[in-house]
């Protein structure tokens, strides 16, 4: 016969071990069910976000299937960060990529530029930033139309002392309060489409592989 | 003795309020409150967290010995926060991103593991049931009245982005109260938060003390304010 605290003990255990193997399977069933819903929403959501910079008439391939990874420290990347890739009729079309403007008020500013293949930007939009409510982060597009002022916007328009905020005389805009916001997220934007320039080549002959290769 | 409906419902909503007289969850409470989409989110997350639980642990109140209800109480409060993180991140995407870690910090909430342990460890699964939805909505009305306040004081604006919600339908429900309003930007930052629940909970002192002077005085009812038992947190070995 087990003295009576060992025996309590294993009672309690073994109650304890029944709890957590039906709380898992409870989770396991609820992750099971709902795995591809998840997925799906996740995509859709990729999509509306790579949308808002690029109207869906303007390419006719899957965004999602010509993803490719850029490390760039032009672009601020710390790690490999997905592109996406669009042509229309076979033809180059524009990209997709990601900027990453190290130098925001406090942290990094986390932007989506779209470059069309002529060089000229389609959109930019925010993903993540941590800037001051109210102030800087009107660089969302919820917040203030500001980031809209990309738009067409390309490195020989404005030329290179434009691409500035004016406070630096340059042609953007900054907001009241907020300098170094907007300034970080001009830098990021001309560093991209400098990349772009120097790149662009070999970034859409990434897109005749991944064509080939559906 | 078991409480009747009619007290359990007052208890949630008014006398025992989580958010204001019990002041459980505050963490939740104060961070998701900057606008009433994100509170209304995270008080219908809490709410179906807290009906769960409360039903589960009251229908395992007799199977689990008192040295280790706890542990218990908290696997199955922090399996149902999963599968409610999963079903929010499967049908409102966008939300979930917006809540982050306050939908997994669900399980942390006191008030969730309070109820368990003062509520439905000792009552029938029906009333243990409805004591966390009137505990919820409770709570849930506080986070909704904050929420709306502080997005009105900060934004001039009522009801911003409910579609991410509601879906499509309610792409238009934004008021836009007072036009040309520069917001007032301490209402949005984390001291807002304390401040609107501190006015809150003032307002509620004050209703009852106003009702205990002026009305229930005339009325001559005579209320007996039982004391309820403390929540215990040790256990002996059984």
């Amino acid at each position: 016969m087990l003295p009576e605290i060992t025996r309590s003990m294993l009672k309690n255990s073994l109650v304890l071990a029944a709890f957590a193997a039906m709380t898992v399977a409870v989770v396991a069933v609820t992750q099971q069910t709902t795995q591809s819903r998840i997925a799906e929403a996740e995509r859709a959501a990729q999509v509306r976000a790579l949308g808002e910079i690029l109207p869906a008439d303007s390419y006719d391939n899957e965004l999602l299937d010509n993803v490719i990874y850029l490390h760039e420290p032009l672009l601020g990347h710390r790690k490999a960060t997905p592109a996406y890739l669009a042509s229309a009729d076979g033809k180059p079309a524009a990209i997709i990529m990601q900027a990453n403007a190290p130098d925001g008020y406090s942290g990094s500013i986390n932007l989506l530029v779209g470059v069309l293949a002529d060089g000229t930007l389609s959109g930019v939009r925010v993903i993540q930033h941590k800037e001051t409510p109210g102030l800087g982060d009107q660089i969302e597009l919820a917040k203030s139309p500001w980031i809209k002022n990309f738009d067409g916007k390309s490195l020989d328009n404005p030329n290179e002392h434009g691409w500035a905020v004016k406070k630096d005389r340059g042609e953007f805009d900054q907001f009241a309060g907020a300098t170094i916001t907007p300034r970080a997220v001009v830098g990021a934007v001309h560093k991209a489409l400098q990349y772009f320039d120097q790149n662009h080549t070999e970034l859409f002959a990434q897109l005749n592989t991944s064509e080939v290769s559906q | 003795m078991s409480a009747s409906f009619r007290e359990i419902s007052i208890n949630g909503l008014w006398k025992n309020n989580p958010g204001l007289v019990q002041l459980l969850g505050l963490c939740p409470l104060l961070g998701t409150s900057n606008s009433t989409v994100n509170a209304l989110g995270l008080a219908i997350a809490t709410a179906l967290v807290l009906i769960c639980s409360n039903a589960a642990v009251s229908l395992i109140r007799n199977a689990v010995t008192n040295a280790v209800r706890l542990p218990a109480f908290v696997m199955i409060i922090a399996a149902l926060t999963t599968c409610i993180e999963l079903l929010m991140q499967a049908f409102t995407y966008e939300l979930f991103q917006i809540l982050g870690i306050f939908i997994p910090l669900i399980t942390t909430n006191c008030m969730i593991l309070g109820r368990a342990e003062a509520f439905a460890a000792k009552n029938t699964v029906l009333r243990s049931s409805y004591d966390g939805l009137m505990m919820g909505i409770g709570f849930g009305l506080v986070l909704v009245i904050i929420g709306a306040t502080r997005e009105l004081l900060g934004t001039g604006m009522l009801f911003t982005n409910m579609h991410l919600l509601f879906g499509s339908i309610a792409e238009h429900w934004q008021i836009i109260v007072f036009t040309d309003y520069k917001g007032f930007l301490l209402a949005i930052l984390p001291p807002g938060a304390f401040l609107v629940l501190g006015l809150l909970i003032a307002l509620k002192n004050w209703i009852d003390a106003y009702y205990t002077e002026h009305i229930a005085s005339k009325t001559k009812v005579t209320t007996t304010v039982a004391a309820d038992r403390r929540v215990r947190v040790t256990g002996a070995v059984d």
